[in-house]
């Protein structure tokens, strides 16, 4: 019987790893998103918050996702609401694909992933240079769009393994 | 074509108002939420500063916490890279002490002698005491160039207030709460400060890059830079006291941006000085 229970509590522990990595991320000093390499950088967040979103919907929770935005804003010094507004788009566009999709593809996913990062880049470059007074590199924004989309295929893949070899889910 | 609009309309709906299992807040209601957050934190609305101070010492605290591993890697990359560096760096550094001892004769009697000088002129400022404080978090965020420390209002800390790497400026401080406060540093790009341009007595502006050098603005293109050259504050505007070193001129560029290599390294910031100045009758 306690073997059963701490099964469950792993097992669940395990499950909650999309999340813990979520806040790990948007805590963290060095977030991927700024590694201090001059043409590489990519955010670690996008792809995550896309990824399970499309794929597994319950696991991370729009609220919580909410809550990580704004720790991300207090975290990066940007307007408080801005990254949680950011976060909560790509979910809506995640959650389109989603009821849009029949036969789900890589492909397909990535490049609606890629629309939508250009589009929630472009929303905070928009805000930041024009209404908060924030002075953003476009090259920077660039590179990032570029990485972060390249390595949602990688993500993409990890992710899939974990989920059906830890976790022992079969994401569609 | 109106079919595929109806499905357009059907999917676009269920994704904004649909709730997952577990979801207690529609994405629709969540949006609203954070744009109502948006509009009403850029309208200085006192409730939401008091929820973002409330945020400000969970964040800080807990970005502490979590960095902690990640910490404690990097710094013993360092230290391992530091090892393999000593035995050269000792070698260096005893030619350089040799040279600094005979300097400081010289310079002690330099620093007394302006000293009585600016008494006369009633510009002699000092420092008020000094909050040592622990940087607990030095995010390096592409839009703020900052870092968080553990002292606040409780400790004294005000707003404006200076930060200093031992005898180097770093920054000063942007936000105070209770136990926390961020310093904003002179490699952000929002950061502006009056500086002098010595030996030749320069006056110009530095201005932060959003990397790890800043860039000096503002001057004739052919003035004659050295790569001894040394920016100091300048004291202009009466923000910093004038005579704070702050970098040194990249050799690099010395002809095109006129970058500036700051003497502190902000990314290995671990323990800071925050003080202002005060004229000497005030203390």
């Amino acid at each position: 019987m306690t073997v059963l229970t701490n099964k469950n509590i792993i097992k669940k522990l395990i499950s909650k790893i999309p999340l813990i990595l979520l806040f790990v991320s948007v805590l963290n000093d060095y977030d991927f998103n700024h590694l201090n390499l001059k043409y590489f950088s990519f955010n670690f967040s996008y792809i995550l918050i896309f990824y399970y979103s499309l794929k597994k919907s319950e696991s991370l929770g729009y609220s919580y996702i909410f809550i990580a935005g704004l720790f991300n804003d207090v975290v990066v010094g940007t307007p408080i609401g801005l990254s949680s507004l950011v976060y909560l788009i790509l979910c809506v566009s995640a959650a389109y694909l989603r009821n849009i999709t029949l036969r789900p593809n890589l492909i397909k996913d990535c490049i609606f992933f890629l629309l939508t990062i250009l589009i929630v880049n472009s929303i905070l470059f928009v805000s930041l240079n024009y209404i908060f007074g924030y002075k953003l590199y476009y090259f920077d924004q660039i590179i990032n769009i570029t990485f972060t989309f390249l390595l949602y295929f990688l993500f993409s893949n990890l992710f899939d393994f974990f989920e059906k070899n830890l976790v022992g889910n079969d994401v569609r | 074509m109106e079919s595929s609009r109806d499905d357009f309309v059907i999917a676009i709906r269920s994704a904004f108002l649909k709730k997952g299992t577990q979801q207690r807040f529609s994405l629709l209601s969540l949006i609203l939420f954070s744009l109502l957050l948006l509009i009403l934190s850029n309208l200085n609305f006192k409730v939401i500063e008091y929820t973002k101070i409330g945020i400000n010492e969970i964040v800080y605290r807990s970005s502490f916490i979590v960095s902690g591993p990640e910490n404690f890697i990097k710094n013993s990359y360092i230290k391992i890279q530091n090892h393999f560096a000593l035995y050269k760096e000792n070698e260096k550094n005893k030619s350089e002490l040799a040279n600094l001892k005979a300097k400081y004769l010289v310079n002690e009697f330099v620093i007394l002698e302006n000293q009585r000088l600016k008494d006369i002129v009633d510009d002699y400022l000092i420092k008020s005491d000094t909050i040592f404080a622990k940087v607990l978090s030095d995010k390096g965020s592409p839009f703020l160039k900052s870092i968080i420390s553990n002292r606040g209002s409780k400790h004294g800390v005000k707003l404006g207030m200076i930060a200093a790497d031992e005898e180097y400026l770093i920054g000063k401080v942007v936000e105070v709460n209770y136990t926390t406060s961020r310093i904003l540093l002179l490699s952000d790009l929002n950061s502006k400060i009056p500086v002098i341009i010595e030996p030749d007595g320069l006056l110009s502006i530095l201005s932060g890059t959003g990397k790890d050098y800043g860039v000096i603005q503002y001057v004739e293109k052919n003035k004659p830079f050295t790569e001894d050259s040394i920016i100091y504050t300048s004291g202009t505007g009466g923000l910093f006291k004038a005579g704070m070193p702050i970098g040194r001129m990249n050799k690099i560029s010395l002809n095109d941006e006129k970058k500036i290599d700051f003497f502190s390294d902000f990314s290995q910031l671990k323990f800071i000085e925050i003080f202002s100045y005060i004229k000497n009758e005030d203390k």
